[in-house]
C-alpha cells in the first residue's frame, strides 16, 4: 500500500516541499475569494476612514486626507457614544444574555423532556431562525407596531398596549432579535449536551450530587468549549445586525435604537458621508475583533 | 476613477523571522496563484470584441414606485419613440424602486464608476449643484443652444438646473408648490365656512382647536415632522413655517447659513404647540416613514383629517389611475395657501422643488444620451408626465395647453404660488444641514428637547457641518 507512493517521492528532488504545495491547492481558491471580497473592502474602509470621501460635492471627486478627524468627530458628538452604548445594550442583553441562556435552558429541558412536547418546542423556535432575516424582521415589525398582534392580542384581554416601537425601541428589538437567535444556540447546547458522557452524571448522581450541582460542577464545565464558541458566534452576529433594526425602528425615534451599523449606514448612505460612514464602520469590525479575541483565549484555556 | 485605489504604504508588512517553511512555501505558491488569477481577471477587462458602430446602448435610470408610475409610462413611450427614430441603439430603462432618499443614494453609487453610470438619469433640482461637483453631470449648453424647443422653458425652469459656474446640467420635467389641502366637509362639520383661507398661524390652530372640539378623534391639521418622511419634514412642514417668519435657511448673499434666528425657534413653537394639543398625527405616526400614505390614502378620503401641508402634486394620488384613486376629491378637497407667520407680506409661504432630467458626465454616447433627453421632454411627453403626476408646468407650450389646464381643478390655484414660493438653498451641505432641521423638529415633537434647545442643537450642528466662518447670526 506505501510502495507506489513512496516511489514518487523518492523520485522527486524536494518531495515535502511540493506535497506540502499541491496540499494547499485546494484551499486557495477560498483565500483568493476572501482576499478579494472580505479583506479588499475591509482595508478600503479603513483608507476611506481617513478621507472626507462622499457620495456627492467636490469630495466625491477629490477626496482629501483628514488623518483622525473621523474619529475624532465621534468623541464630540452625541450620537457615537450613545450608538456604541446601544451596540453594547443589544448584544448583551440580546446575545450573551438572552440567546445564550435562553438557548441552554431550552436545551436542557428538552433533553430531560416528554420527546413529543420538545420537538413541537424545537419547531417552533427553529421557524424563526430558518425564517430570512428580512421576513423575520417584517414579522416582528408587525407584531410590535402599534396595530399589530401584541396589541390586538392585549386588547382582547382588555389591557391597553403600548406604541412598543416607538415608546420600548430597543425592547423591542432585543425581544425579536432574541426570538430569531435563540435557535442556532439550542442546536448548539443540545449537541454539546448529547456529548456529555452519562457515566459521569451517573457517578456524580451516586456520590449525592444535587440537580444544581450537576448542572454547575459537571455540565457546565463539560461543555465549556460549546459554550465560548456560541458565545463568539451569535455575539459577531449580533454585532452585525442591521435589517432587523432598520425595518422595525430605522433606529428611531431619535436615535434611541440607532446601533453602531445602523449609525454607520446612515452616516455612508442617507448623509453620504462614506469617510464618517467607514470610521464607524472600522471602530464596529475593531469592536468585533476584540470579542473574537476574547472568545479565542477563553477556547485556549477550556481545552488546557 | 473617483475610488480611491488603496496606497502601497497601508498594505501589511509582515515580519518574514516568523514564517515557517511551510507557511513560506504556500504564500509562495498562493503569490504565484493571485498573479495568475491577476492576469486572468485583467484579459477579462480587456474589450472582448470591438463594439459594432451601430449597436448602441443607452443606460436610462430613474425611480419608479407602486404611487409613482407617471416618469416609467413616459419613459417607455419615449424609448419606443427615441428608438424608431434612431435604428440600432437600444434604450435600456433600469427603474430603481425606491423612496426620494434612498433613490438618491442609489444614484450616486452608480455614478462612481464609469462601469455602471447612468447615460441618462432623474435627479433632483437640489442635488444638481452638488452633484455637478462631484463630476457626475455633462454640461448641456452645447446642445442645448441648438436645441430649438429650449426657448419654450420658462426661465425659472432654465435656472433649475444651473449650477455654481453659471452653466446648465439639467433640464426640468416639472415643478411643484407647496399649499394647505383640507377636506371641505370636515371644515364644515366644525363651523368653519369653506373656502377657508388662514391669514396667520394663529387662524390655522384657532380652526384646528374648533375641529378638534367638534370631534376629538379627528387630526385636525397635519405638518410633516421627524426624520423619518425625510424631505417631506422640511418641504412640506418646516420651511413652511421658517419662510414665514421672515427668517430664512440660507443668506444667498452673503453665502451663509443663518444660525440663531429668532424664526426657527418660533416655527419649531408651532410645530411642538401643533403636537402637544394633539392637533397633528401622534408623535409614534409622525415617526412612521410610511405616515403620508395614510395621509393620501386613509385619513383624508375618510374625512378623518381636517388638513395636511402637501405638494401640488396632491391630485396625482387621487385622480383615476393613481395609486390611492379617490373620484370625491375634486368636489370634497379645497386648498389654500400656507399663510405667513402674522400675516406679512406677501401674505402666504410655498417651496418649490422639482425633477430633472440630465446626462452623466461618464456616458459614451453624450449625443444620443442628450438625444433621448430632448425627446423625453419634448412638448407632448411633458405634457403627459406633468397631468399624470400633477406637475406644474415648465414649457409655456404645455402650460397653455387646455388639456394641461383641465387636468384637475386645482392647476390654477397651485399654480399661483409660484409667485410666493422659495427654493431649497442647493449647495452641497444641503442634504447635511437637511438632516438636522428634521432632527430638530424630531427633538421638539417628541417633547426630548424644548424648541430652545433644539435651536441651539441645530446651530451647532450647522457650525460643524459648514464651518464657524460659513455661519451668520440673524
Amino acid at each position: 500500500m506505501l510502495s507506489p507512493e513512496r516511489r514518487v517521492s523518492l523520485g522527486s528532488r524536494r518531495p515535502g516541499v511540493i506535497r506540502r504545495r499541491l496540499r494547499l491547492l485546494p484551499v486557495l481558491p477560498s483565500v483568493l475569494l476572501l482576499a478579494l471580497f472580505l479583506l479588499a473592502p475591509v482595508a478600503w474602509s479603513f483608507y476611506a476612514s481617513f478621507t472626507d470621501v462622499a457620495l456627492s460635492g467636490k469630495a466625491a471627486r477629490d477626496p482629501s486626507w483628514l488623518g483622525l478627524d473621523n474619529y475624532a468627530r465621534m468623541f464630540s458628538e452625541p450620537g457615537f457614544p450613545l450608538a456604541l452604548w446601544l451596540t453594547v445594550v443589544f448584544v448583551g442583553a440580546s446575545a450573551i444574555a438572552g440567546q445564550n441562556i435562553l438557548g441552554l435552558v431550552l436545551a436542557l429541558l428538552m433533553a430531560r423532556g416528554n420527546r413529543v412536547l420538545s420537538r413541537a418546542v424545537g419547531v417552533a423556535v427553529v421557524a424563526a431562525w430558518v425564517l430570512p432575516e428580512i421576513v423575520a424582521a417584517f414579522a416582528a415589525y408587525a407584531y410590535f407596531s402599534r396595530d399589530g398582534t401584541l396589541n390586538q392580542l392585549l386588547g382582547l384581554a382588555g389591557a391597553h398596549g403600548a406604541d412598543w416601537l416607538y415608546a420600548f425601541p430597543m425592547a423591542a428589538v432585543v425581544l425579536a432579535n432574541i426570538w430569531r437567535g435563540t435557535a442556532f444556540s439550542m442546536l448548539v447546547y443540545r449537541a454539546a449536551l448529547a456529548d456529555v458522557p452519562a457515566d459521569i452524571m451517573e457517578a456524580a448522581l451516586m456520590d449525592g450530587a444535587g440537580g444544581r450541582q450537576r448542572l454547575f460542577f459537571i455540565t457546565l464545565p463539560m461543555i465549556r468549549n460549546s459554550i465560548a464558541g456560541n458565545l463568539m458566534l451569535i455575539t459577531l452576529q449580533t454585532l452585525a445586525v442591521f435589517t432587523l433594526i432598520w425595518v422595525m425602528t430605522t433606529g428611531g425615534p431619535a436615535g434611541a435604537s440607532t446601533t453602531l451599523p445602523v449609525l454607520a449606514y446612515q452616516e455612508a448612505f442617507k448623509f453620504g458621508d462614506i469617510g464618517y460612514g467607514t470610521a464607524v464602520a472600522s471602530v464596529l469590525i475593531v469592536v468585533g475583533m476584540v470579542f473574537g479575541v476574547v472568545y479565542v483565549r477563553l477556547l485556549r484555556e477550556a481545552k488546557q | 476613477m473617483t475610488t480611491p485605489s488603496l496606497p502601497r504604504k497601508t498594505l501589511p508588512h509582515r515580519t518574514e523571522a516568523r514564517r515557517t517553511p511551510a507557511r513560506r512555501a504556500g504564500l509562495r505558491a498562493g503569490s504565484a496563484l493571485l498573479a495568475a488569477i491577476a492576469l486572468l481577471g485583467l484579459s477579462a477587462c480587456s474589450p472582448a470584441a470591438p463594439q459594432g458602430t451601430e449597436a448602441k446602448t443607452l443606460k436610462v435610470v430613474y425611480q419608479k414606485t407602486d404611487s409613482y408610475t407617471a416618469l416609467d409610462d413616459v419613459l417607455k413611450a419615449a424609448k419606443a419613440e427615441f428608438e424608431a427614430a434612431n435604428q440600432g441603439v437600444t434604450v435600456k430603462l433600469e427603474p430603481i424602486q425606491a423612496n426620494d432618499d434612498d433613490y438618491g443614494t442609489k444614484l450616486a453609487l452608480s455614478q462612481r464608476s464609469a462601469e455602471t453610470a447612468p447615460d441618462v438619469f432623474y435627479e433632483d433640482t437640489f442635488k444638481v449643484r452638488s452633484d455637478v461637483d462631484a463630476g457626475y453631470l455633462l454640461k448641456l449648453d452645447g446642445y442645448l443652444a441648438q436645441w430649438d424647443e429650449w426657448a419654450s422653458f420658462t426661465d425659472a425652469a432654465k435656472a433649475a438646473g444651473r449650477a455654481d459656474d453659471g452653466g446648465i446640467y439639467a433640464v426640468p420635467l416639472g415643478t411643484d408648490t407647496r399649499a394647505i389641502w383640507y377636506n371641505k366637509t370636515v371644515l364644515q362639520k366644525a363651523g368653519i365656512a369653506v373656502p377657508w383661507q388662514p391669514k396667520t398661524w394663529d387662524d390655522i390652530l384657532a380652526a384646528a382647536r374648533r375641529m378638534k372640539a367638534a370631534d376629538p378623534t379627528l387630526v385636525p391639521f397635519n405638518m410633516y415632522a421627524g426624520k423619518a418622511t425625510g424631505e417631506g419634514t422640511v418641504m412640506q412642514g418646516f420651511y413652511q413655517l421658517l419662510y414665514g417668519t421672515g427668517s430664512t435657511l440660507y443668506d444667498e448673499q452673503e453665502k451663509k447659513w443663518v444660525v440663531g434666528s429668532r424664526g426657527f425657534t418660533d416655527s419649531l413653537q408651532f410645530l411642538k404647540t401643533l403636537y402637544d394639543e394633539k392637533l397633528a398625527v401622534t408623535p409614534a405616526e409622525a415617526l412612521d416613514a410610511n405616515v403620508w400614505k395614510r395621509v393620501f390614502g386613509e385619513w383624508l378620503p375618510k374625512g378623518r383629517m381636517g388638513a395636511t401641508v402637501e405638494g401640488s402634486y396632491t391630485p396625482s394620488f387621487w385622480q383615476k389611475g393613481g395609486a390611492y384613486e379617490w373620484p370625491g376629491y375634486t368636489k370634497d378637497m379645497g386648498v389654500a395657501m400656507f399663510p405667513t407667520q402674522h400675516g406679512q407680506a406677501p401674505g402666504g409661504v410655498s417651496m418649490s422643488g422639482g425633477w430633472t432630467l440630465a446626462v452623466g458626465a461618464k456616458s459614451k454616447n453624450p449625443d444620443l444620451a442628450f438625444k433621448f433627453l430632448s425627446t423625453a421632454l419634448n412638448r407632448k411627453n411633458a405634457l403627459s408626465f406633468d397631468v399624470a403626476n400633477s406637475q406644474i408646468a415648465v414649457r409655456s407650450d404645455v402650460a397653455a395647453d387646455p388639456g394641461y389646464q383641465a387636468a384637475n381643478p386645482f392647476v390654477k390655484d397651485v399654480s399661483s404660488l409660484v409667485g410666493v414660493t422659495h427654493f431649497r438653498p442647493a449647495t452641497a451641505d444641503y442634504p447635511r444641514i437637511s438632516s438636522a432641521v428634521q432632527e430638530a423638529t424630531e427633538a421638539v415633537i417628541t417633547g426630548t428637547q424644548t424648541p430652545a434647545e433644539a435651536a441651539a442643537a441645530y446651530d451647532a450642528a450647522v457650525r460643524k457641518i459648514v464651518g464657524g466662518d460659513k455661519v451668520i447670526e440673524k
